[in-house]
């Protein structure tokens, strides 16, 4: 079984819709984990269905027992970020400032404090429309992505595979540099790094490519919106020949993509050139990772 | 006055969106821009400036004092984070996991690890004409962004007054760092795109700025393309919706080779100027 | 020797994990008695941060002097292994774990250069 990993540090570069793509070319042979749960829109081009909802928890927030609260202000001295509020004598915590590190709940002297596993979202193993399935989340508002939720997904949808007897997990990455993205490289048979030609897209390319030299795993490159600027897309090549990247596949500027989405579908499913660039990226990109 | 520009979903402009504003406004009056994009600041591509002063940021964390330590354990007991381990003859501290709590310092039986300040981050400040220009980089390798921000934050605070605009570049998504980017702003001008990704992710920042109570508005980029969902959207929930920026290739071309928008494309002048009025004629920005 | 392999089962037909700082379970094996012992790491899921330390922490109470993976131990991980001197070899994430017992009897698999 493989792990395909698509990212890109930059925004907008088209990653979620060329994953959704891949998620079609693939069909039945490939389970889609959606590790993108800081606003994850996958399922806006997939339509899963939101099947075995699970609640996931992570991080922790401080309490505080009124009853028990002797208002001695211990919690307030240690707190370092302003979490404790004292209004009329009455100290509560402000859940958005408090970071869960379960200092005030150790020294306070009447154990009024109790530290709480924060429900943060839900996690999914839905059926999509290519006949596959997807692992998914929601995280609340203000909740943090974590290697941990990113490693619960990808989990969840190997054992999928496994069970299913699927050969692909395919995995739309975390956006950045930190610790989601990370435990979203770790595990992959391949990377796949999703550019645009531009100034932006290149700056954010080589940022994110010093986190993947850490592990050592063979990566290749799409360059999306390719031709709105000649000298970035040379420059984009000069970086990628220096670094050994394959060269999946360069993607014309199209309107068609945008077009695609509006219809809830991906730019394979759409009539344009880019079908088949894509198409044969796929292939490229199965033949790089091994897959028969 | 400090106006953010945040959006939920990355790659719909809100970069763009705030150097045009920010250079388009420098124009005429003393404006701050501040990059607080931490991950990967990108407003240094468009707005170039001498520099006028860097720093390097900090945060604390422990650092282990073999000569006094006696192995307690102590330390990773009440670490919440992992950030510590105590292992058979050495203590490990894990920078980047370490939220700065002060705990395992604090409680360490020996006094054996004080907190030590570890460059995470730069911060640099830029001056053009009237617009001076803070972009804060955290370095790779570190993950926490909201200490870097706030500590911009701080800078901006301290160094300007509290009449001058300050244009906030956020990073998107919906999460701590954002939080942290908007928390205090007067005003926040949320950018989204006329697709169905852009509606779904300006429905979730639309709820993080309303659990925040800040007042908001939104700015349409690549007008054109798409359908009308957001515009729907905006008018069921009676959100305004202060300006459309037009879609088109051209704009795109400019985009890709670094150069700011406005001062080629009238159609964008006029949006970022409808903009800068709304700011000027808000309460807090007279 | 102590040879630990990261797995996803318990048994020598098991697939290596290719993880190391969230791998399902280590597979302890006593070069010269043959001795297995199997240890369940699922708790490490719990974690939210810090997962890679807090396995090497186990696999140094485990003892190990050899680790068997797949594409080998995230920064932190590998600066807690340094400490230990324990040999880390990668490339075995497509096998099972007799397939990477004889890898690396044979010399086939990588030295992992981070530790």
């Amino acid at each position: 079984m493989k792990e395909i990993v698509i990212i890109s540090g930059k925004g907008g570069t088209g990653k979620t819709s060329i994953t959704a793509s891949f998620a079609v070319l693939g069909g039945e042979d490939v389970v889609v984990a959606d590790c993108d749960v800081d606003a994850a829109d996958m399922h806006l081009l997939l339509d899963p269905d939101f099947s075995d909802p699970e609640p996931f928890f992570s991080g922790e927030l401080a309490v505080i027992d009124q009853d028990l609260c002797i208002a001695c202000n211990k919690c307030f001295e240690v707190c370092r970020y302003d979490a404790v509020k004292i209004e009329d004598g009455r100290y509560s915590i402000d859940e958005i400032s408090c970071e869960g590190c379960g200092y005030c709940a150790r020294v306070c002297p009447d154990e009024a404090i109790t530290n709480v596993e924060q429900n943060v979202g839900n996690w999914y193993r839905s059926e999509i429309r290519t006949g596959s399935k997807m692992v998914h989340a929601r995280l609340r508002i203000g909740a943090d992505n974590s290697g941990k939720l990113v490693a619960k997904v990808k989990n969840e949808a190997r054992k999928t595979a496994t069970e299913m007897e699927k050969e692909i997990v395919l995995v739309d990455g975390s956006p950045g540099i930190g610790c989601p993205v990370v435990s979203s490289l770790s595990g992959a048979s391949f990377v796949v790094l999703v550019t645009e030609s531009t100034i932006s897209g290149l700056h954010d390319l080589k940022r994110v490519y010093e986190l993947v030299k850490k592990f050592d795993i063979k990566a290749g490159c799409i360059i999306n919106k390719a031709d709105l600027n000649e000298d970035v897309l040379r420059e984009l090549h000069s970086f990628l020949d220096r670094e050994n990247i394959a060269k999946l596949a360069e993607i014309p500027y199209d309107e068609a993509f945008t077009a695609a989405i509006t219809k809830g579908k991906t730019i394979v499913e759409w009539d344009s050139s880019i079908k088949e660039r894509l198409e044969n990226c796929w292939a490229t990109i199965k033949q790089l990772t091994g897959v028969n | 006055m400090k106006v953010a520009i945040a959006s939920g979903k990355g790659g719909t402009g809100k970069t763009t969106l705030a150097t045009n504003l920010a250079s388009y406004m420098a124009e005429t009056r003393p404006v701050v821009l501040a990059d607080l994009d931490v991950e990967e600041p990108n407003s240094g591509l468009f707005v170039q400036g001498d520099l006028f002063h860097r720093e390097t940021k900090y945060k604390m964390i422990p650092e282990w004092n073999s000569k006094t330590c006696s192995h307690s354990g102590n330390c990773q007991a009440v670490c919440n984070f992992n950030a510590i381990l105590s292992l058979a003859d050495s203590v490990m501290v894990f920078p980047e996991l370490c939220h700065g709590c002060y705990a395992c310092s604090e409680l360490c039986p020996t006094n054996s690890l004080p907190m030590k300040p570890k460059p995470m981050g730069e911060l640099k400040h830029f001056q053009a004409g009237d617009l001076d220009f803070i972009e804060s980089r955290l370095m790779i390798g570190e993950e926490q962004a909201v200490p870097l921000i706030k500590q911009t934050l701080d800078y901006i605070a301290e160094g300007f007054p509290l009449d001058i605009v300050k244009i906030l570049d956020s990073p998107p998504g919906t999460s701590c760092p954002v939080i942290e980017a908007t928390k205090d702003a007067d005003l926040v001008i949320l950018v989204t795109e006329p697709t169905p990704f852009g509606l779904h992710d300006l429905k979730l920042a639309v709820e993080t700025v309303r659990q925040l109570d800040k007042e908001f508005t939104v700015v349409l980029n690549r007008f054109g393309i798409g359908d009308d969902g957001v515009i729907r959207y905006c008018e069921n929930e009676g959100i305004n919706l202060i300006a459309c920026i037009p879609n088109s290739r051209a704009i795109a071309e400019i985009y890709a080779t670094g150069r700011l928008i406005y001062p080629e494309v009238p159609d964008v002048k006029r949006a970022v100027k409808v903009i800068a009025d709304f700011i000027l004629n808000h309460p807090k920005g007279r | 020797m102590n040879i630990v392999f990261t797995t996803q089962g318990t048994d020598w037909d098991s697939p290596i994990d290719p993880r190391f700082g969230r791998t399902r379970y280590f597979f302890v094996l006593n070069e010269e008695t043959g001795d297995v012992q199997t240890v369940d790491n699922s708790a490490i899921d719990k974690e939210a941060h810090g997962a890679g330390p807090k396995t090497s922490q186990k696999l140094v109470e485990l003892g190990a002097e050899v680790l068997i993976t797949g594409n080998g131990p995230g920064g932190n991980a590998a600066a807690v292994l340094k400490t230990t001197g324990v040999e880390v070899y990668v490339g075995a994430g497509e096998m099972t774990v007799k397939e990477a017992l004889e890898a690396y009897q044979n010399g086939e698999l990588k030295k992992f250069q981070g530790v």
